[in-house]
């Protein structure tokens, strides 16, 4: 199998330019697959795969019954990003996580920014993400927002978008760590001839962090993990965290609050609970304080949390600052809060609670992205170039009745990279999704992260739930840079 | 532990080891029935009634033959004790205690159900020899797995404890609907039919061979007292109560003949029962009886241990929020 005759169709391609060339630090890569006898890369593919499904790697899909797991699919083609492209990635989102977490505690707290008048209280107060039970709440180190996973798109131009910040419970980190894991064992010689930077250091990382929210006087933390339970959709991830950390993963039926404090329950009676890595959102966290009619939550929790006698990441509420309607404030509040200009783009927003924006959207539906506020995983949205002039008017109808509840967007032509077809290359569109972990002393980038990858012809949906896969991301090294990941000294880079 | 890992631990042995030991009676029964031509079929009822299913097998199929009762046992969904079911129970266990565990125990029994579950959708007469061999193989490689790659620690013995009152129940119930069968065959010991029907009992248990070794002749006693009495067989009843003592023993800290609660004390008097047990008194009170009661006391110390260690009952807790439960299968 070879690349020849691949087309990047005019679009961004992240391993060839617009010549057909390799980019810096792509071509060994290419040389390598397109080396390798007839059929090898389509074996080591089938081999990926069939390791991913006997390690169980797979994520469960909400309304399929008959078979609720499946595998997340896989594509064996790397997309690879430049040393210094990421050092910038890097900074931006450093930057961006900084500035967001002073939101969050601001609005929960003195509400400075919206008294100056740089977000309006409405939309902030209205907000899906708010938590009127959070205000006034001191985290541990006034860090709300330890785990960030933020999603990224390069567009035609070149540049990078932050697409959206998930701030509440970010998933997908596993599979990064998986997908790197199975490209090691079926690819090792491809692997080898680059200078790739590790990703394996995360759960030492996540650990640290976790344990270093403790309270105060506590030795020994005993950090948990929170599912949701084994049909959550992002049950393996929660188990594999828990597993590589080699904490317990506890259900909400495991927890109790006694005496003021959190415990579990095990064989010999009670046992105090520290730190809580909670993958469960905040309305079914405590039914005392969010959803009373949550089955999963711990009456009490919030409680408890207030008084410090436990520690939650992330803490509740960090939604409100991943709400897309604030998301077009977010260069203003890094302005507000850090007097920096932001290093990463937003993508141009427009907000339909303004006039003026939403008579431009009714009238351009077939060119924008509409997305509602308070939807994730790729629903409720309408992408228009892709849509019908039924589903444009459908839309029209609900952005007039509720104006609150949508944003739009210009069509990014996302960036695209090769994947593996039966016979031939052929480039599909990706974003990438890096992850951040805000400890008290410092904040980890990881290096790469989720690549997800449209893996239907042409379209822009990345979402796992609805035909997306992923692929390996390989941040490379700053030239003469010897790889920690690969076992062998570099040759000739 | 947490009790609901405890718990998991617990049945994910049970179920596991549930279809092994299935595996192995088909296995058995069905190269037996090939030996003897004539009647064949009758062998099959029996079958079922050892997994103690027969009742539901009656609704759904009503008499039994080879093709209906290895459907039933192998691959029925509306089978709890069913290969398939026990297969798929058991990996459901392992997901929820699949940071528990070691990824190898993991990767094994999602590697089993796969291929249980590819199989299911094959035709299920034709099953080859080989297909039997494999579950139990997987069965091994995952207690060796286990033995190999997880500490021997609280939840390591909650598993073995499963895994052995399971097996004490099944050799049990074996020997039961085996030996009444075979009894009124008892005056022509030495026939080849003979040998070739008690031969299959020692094979349901894996047993044929270290009974040779030990006993050499087929002697119908000499069966109950290998596979009921013996304390070195890992398939004997006395040797499976002998271990899982032990575990219980390492659960709570007790030290050797004592008790710390209700599931203790009546495993302990079980295994006093059977290290005292001599085989002219069980067959002076009746083999049947004695299996029976057997039967009963294992049900009795799978359900303390129930109570006693995956739902404890906290009184000073407050807000007690759902507990997870598991149905006996």
């Amino acid at each position: 199998m070879r690349f020849d005759g691949y087309d990047t169709e005019g679009f961004y391609d992240e391993i060839f330019d617009e010549e057909g060339n390799p980019r810096p630090g792509a071509d060994l890569l290419i040389e390598r697959i397109n080396a390798l006898p007839d059929k090898e890369l389509h074996r080591r593919q089938k081999a990926a795969e069939r390791a991913l499904l006997n390690l169980g790697i797979t994520f469960n899909v909400y309304g399929s019954e008959a078979q609720t797991e499946k595998i997340f699919p896989f594509d064996i083609v790397p997309r690879i990003v430049q040393a210094d492209e990421w050092e910038i990635i890097e900074q931006g989102l450093k930057q961006r996580i900084k500035a967001l977490n002073c939101f969050i505690d601001d609005v929960y707290n003195d509400q400075k920014i919206l008294k100056d008048g740089i977000v309006p209280p409405e939309l902030v107060l209205s907000a899906d993400g708010f938590r009127k039970p959070c205000i006034g709440l001191k985290p541990p180190g006034g860090i709300w927002c330890h785990i960030t996973g933020t999603d990224l798109v390069r567009g035609g131009d070149g540049k990078y978008y932050v697409l959206e910040d998930n701030l509440r419970c970010p998933s997908g980190v596993s599979y990064v760590l998986e997908n790197r894991l199975i490209m090691k064992r079926t690819f090792p010689m491809v692997f080898d001839a680059c200078s790739v930077q590790p990703v394996t250091e995360y759960p030492n990382h996540l650990l640290d962090m976790l344990q270093g929210l403790a309270p105060a006087g506590v030795r020994a933390p005993v950090v948990v993990v929170w599912t949701p339970g084994i049909y959550n959709s992002a049950y393996f991830e929660h188990s594999f965290l828990a597993q590589q950390m080699g904490v317990p993963l506890v259900e909400g039926g495991d927890l109790v609050v006694s005496g003021g404090e959190v415990m579990m329950r095990t064989t010999k009676g009670l046992e105090r609970v520290d730190v809580i890595y909670r993958r469960i959102d905040d309305d079914f966290m405590d039914p005392k304080a969010f959803r009373a009619d949550s089955m999963l939550g711990v009456p009490g929790l919030m409680k408890a949390y207030s008084k410090g006698k436990v520690a939650l990441a992330n803490a509740p509420g960090t939604g409100v600052a991943d709400d897309k309607a604030v998301y077009a404030y977010v260069p203003d509040i890094i302005r507000y809060y850090l007097d920096e200009e932001p290093i990463l783009n937003n993508v141009p927003t427009y907000a339909c609670w303004r006039d003026e924006d939403r008579k431009y959207v009714l009238e351009n539906l077939d060119k924008l992205v509409v997305k509602a506020v308070n939807e994730s995983g790729g629903y409720g949205m309408l992408v228009g170039p892709h849509s019908t002039a039924e589903e444009q008017a459908k839309f029209a109808e609900l952005i007039k009745a509720k104006p609150r509840t949508y944003i739009a967007q210009p069509t990014l032509a996302l960036s695209r990279v090769p994947v593996l077809l039966d016979d031939h290359f052929e480039g599909r569109h990706i974003d990438l999704r890096p992850y951040i972990l805000y400890g008290k002393e410092s904040i980890y980038v990881m290096p790469g992260g989720l690549t997800r990858v449209a893996l239907k012809k042409g379209s822009l949906v990345v979402n796992s739930s609805q035909g997306g896969g992923s692929k390996d991301t390989w941040v490379l090294n700053a030239e003469n840079n010897s790889s920690p990941e690969s076992p062998l000294p570099q040759e000739e880079i | 532990m947490l009790s609901r890992v405890a718990n998991s631990m617990y049945w994910l042995n049970r179920y596991i080891e549930r279809a092994e030991n299935v595996a192995r009676f088909i296995d058995a029964n069905y190269h037996m029935t090939l030996d003897i031509p004539e009647g064949a079929s009758d062998h099959w009822q029996p079958l079922i009634n050892t997994t103690g299913d027969h009742e539901l097998f009656k609704k759904l199929y009503g008499d039994a033959n080879r093709e209906n009762a290895i459907e039933f046992l192998v691959f029925d969904r509306n089978n709890p004790n069913s290969i398939y079911s026990c297969v798929r129970a058991a990996r459901e266990n392992a997901r929820s205690v699949r940071e528990y565990i070691s990824s190898e125990m993991w990767e094994q029994i999602n590697t089993f159900y796969l291929m249980i579950s590819s199989a299911a959708k094959e035709v299920s007469m034709d099953l080859p020899h080989q297909f039997f061999v494999d579950i139990m193989t997987a069965s091994h490689t995952f207690i060796g797995i286990t033995d190999s790659t997880m500490n021997h620690g609280e939840g390591w013995h909650f598993g073995r404890l499963g895994r052995m009152l399971e097996r004490a129940d099944k050799t049990s119930r074996i020997l039961d609907v085996k030996y009444f069968i075979l009894l009124p065959s008892v005056d022509y010991i030495g026939s080849p039919y003979d040998n070739i029907l008690w031969g299959a009992l020692l094979r349901s248990a894996s047993a044929f061979e270290m009974y040779r070794k030990q006993h050499g002749r087929i002697d119908p006693k000499k069966i109950v007292d290998f596979l009921l009495l013996n304390p070195t067989f890992p398939r004997a009843v006395h040797y499976s109560i002998i271990t899982a003592m032990i575990s219980m023993n390492n659960i709570t800290g007790s030290a050797r003949g004592t008790f710390a609660n209700k599931a203790e004390q009546s495993l302990g008097r079980m295994l006093s029962e059977f290290n005292f047990a001599s085989l002219d008194e069980i067959f002076g009170d009746g083999l049947h009886e004695y299996l029976d009661t057997t039967q009963e006391r294992i049900n009795e110390v799978g359900a303390a241990i129930q109570k006693v260690f995956f739902s404890p009952q906290l009184d000073d807790v407050t807000g007690q929020s759902q507990t997870q439960t598991q149905s006996l299968a």
